[in-house]
């Protein structure tokens, strides 16, 4: 497969400060991609020279094969979807997303807004100005905007972090679906590992300024290659050397024969809805979280249990 | 009487002493004859008006409308680079807002009497320029219009350049960046964006610049050398030396209207309305 994007090495530095730590990454065309990390781990100003709004120190970035290191934004043939949107608040919708094209000088830039905003719901909308629209069309005006120039790569800047739970877990799959259609790679930062895992074909998990793990999200979840990786992307129990998810975790009065297995008090009981979470304190220290069905009426509040768990799902690191 | 008219009340006497009773009294004088000594006499007459079309009182008018306007465009021509330069200075900016401020720590006359000793045949630019070998006479630098011209945009940039600089300060830096990521030159990007958001801000700099150059007395009676009379020189030989107080107080009501006419052109203009 081609690659639409390629780092290699790249590094931005401040003053006493790495914000990026040599990342190489290739992403290939067509795929929704994910970069994921904690806030400060350099994903923005990553995404921010991909865009060509930051330098790198060092490194270059390709784009089609071809070198875009040290081109300005208006050279490149990237689009960013900004964290705030970012929409010109003196034009309308319809105006938003002919901007670029009119900047192009397109002869059809009407039209080509026009069929934009019907790919994104909002024809009826074309004439508010962004004030008078919701967070979450102001957020489809933003897609259209940049998906209407059809660039290689669609850079999104946690364009869910503003948008309320229930509207950004709804646009998770519309933003999806819109990659699906349009066959646009996108490289999408954020910070919420639910929203990575559930989107990406690939994502990369970004720690101090460096990528921890690249690969699909079946990958970097069950099999973790650092134990940042495994920490970050949800829960995880540690008995000794081994990491064991909650979901891997077993309670029980009684210790199982042939596994490996802890004591411990039940403390807590969190009904999550769909299932509960037996928050158990270890004889030996430290806290574990089993997640049981909800239905289950065992393992009250102060009862002794036992913590078992299948060797197959340890995870274990150097 | 409630809560709120008592609160008003500060205002509405402030309003009606020091703004409504003078405009009255001027408005008033307008209609009056001339005192042989200055001041007022009876019996009404309309006669300051129609004085007032003369070709020589237009003409006035007219050069004084066309300084203003000269300055504020110079001012806007120079106050909104300085106005983005400061607004994207970063950490600095607030030593270059003092900058800008810094000439207000002096008086405004000291500050135009320090302009005759630049630019006047033995000033500091004549002398410089002589002594470099430059030119061998004088170069007339004072008393024209030029020199007035220079005095009122010296005088009004700060006055054009804070208003852009709070609209432009405002401005989503983020914005500037999506135009660009969408393929907008910086040029482009200017017209486009920046212009269009900045508008409020320029029309106030054109109001607080075109207003009080209009009106202004002391730049052009000491740059101008009272050659170039302005109409505010105008007004002042009419109270001073030609003891005409009621042609004084129609000029004066003139100036007052062809301001307001300015200002709501200016407030009408398609710049401004887009953003209100």
């Amino acid at each position: 497969m081609e690659a639409v994007l390629e780092l290699r090495a790249i590094a931005k530095e401040y003053t006493g400060h790495r914000a990026v730590d040599n990342v190489s990454l290739r992403l290939e065309r067509g795929g929704f991609y994910c970069l994921l990390g904690p806030s400060g781990c350099g994903k923005t100003t990553t995404l921010r020279m991909v865009g060509g709004f930051e330098q790198p120190t060092s490194g270059e970035i390709l784009l089609g094969g071809a070198t875009v290191t040290g081109l300005r934004p208006w050279q490149r043939d990237v689009s960013t979807v900004f964290q705030n949107y970012a929409l010109f608040p003196h034009l309308t919708a319809l105006r938003n997303i002919e901007f670029g094209l009119r900047e192009r000088r397109a002869a059809d830039a009407r039209e080509k807004a026009l069929r934009a905003l019907e790919l994104v719901q909002l024809s009826a909308k074309r004439d508010s100005l962004p004030a008078q629209l919701s967070g979450g069309e102001k957020q489809r005006v933003a897609l259209a905007r940049s998906l209407v120039l059809e660039p290689q790569l669609l850079l999104l800047d946690e364009p869910l972090a503003a948008l309320d739970p229930r509207l950004r877990k709804a646009m998770r799959a519309e933003l999806k679906a819109m990659q699906r259609k349009t066959g646009i790679t996108f490289l999408f930062v954020t910070h919420d590992q639910e929203e990575a895992l559930s989107m990406s074909d690939k994502m990369a998990v970004m720690n101090k300024g460096r990528i921890e793990q690249f690969g699909t999200p079946e990958e970097v979840y069950l099999r973790p290659s650092t134990a940042f990786v495994a920490g970050f992307l949800g829960a995880i129990n540690w008995f000794g050397k081994a990491g064991v998810r909650p979901e891997a975790t077993r309670v029980a009065y009684t210790a199982p024969e042939g596994l490996p297995a802890r004591r411990g008090t039940v403390e807590s009981r969190l009904f999550l809805g769909n299932c509960i979470h037996v928050h158990a304190r270890l004889a030996e220290g430290g806290q574990a979280i089993c997640e049981v069905a909800r239905d289950e009426r065992q393992f009250t509040e102060g009862e002794e249990v036992w913590l078992h768990w299948h060797p197959a799902d340890e995870l274990r690191f150097e | 009487m409630n809560t709120r008219w008592w609160f008003l009340l500060p205002a509405r006497v402030w309003t009606a002493l020091f703004l409504l009773a003078p405009l009255g009294i001027v408005g008033a004088y307008s209609v009056l004859t001339r005192g042989d000594y200055g001041g007022v006499e009876a019996p009404w007459t309309m006669e300051s008006y129609t004085r007032l079309i003369d070709p020589l009182y237009l003409a006035i008018l007219w050069r004084s409308v066309w300084m203003a306007t000269l300055s504020t465009v110079l001012c806007a021509l120079l106050g909104f680079p300085l106005a983005l330069f400061i607004a994207r200075a970063g950490r600095r900016k607030n030593l270059w807002l003092q900058l800008v401020l810094l000439p207000f720590w002096t008086s405004f006359l000291v500050r135009t009497y320090a302009w005759l000793f630049i630019l006047r045949d033995t000033g500091l630019v004549n002398t410089v320029l002589q002594r470099l070998h430059v030119i061998r006479t004088p170069l007339p630098l004072l008393y024209n219009d030029g020199a007035v011209l220079l005095g009122l945009v010296y005088s009004f940039l700060p006055f054009f350049v804070l208003p852009v600089y709070a609209a432009l300060e405002r401005l989503d830096g983020s914005l500037a960046e999506a135009a660009a990521d969408l393929g907008a030159r910086p040029l482009s990007t200017l017209r486009r964006v920046i212009l269009p958001l900045s508008a409020p801000g320029i029309a106030a700099g054109c109001v607080l610049v075109f207003i009080p150059c209009l009106g202004s007395y002391l730049t052009p009676d000491l740059l101008g050398g009272g050659k170039t009379v302005m109409v505010g020189n105008l007004i002042q030989n009419q109270f001073t030396t030609a003891r005409d107080w009621p042609f004084g107080s129609a000029t004066s009501l003139v100036l007052m209207l062809v301001s307001a006419l300015a200002l709501l052109m200016m407030m009408r203009s398609p710049a401004t309305k887009e953003m209100l």
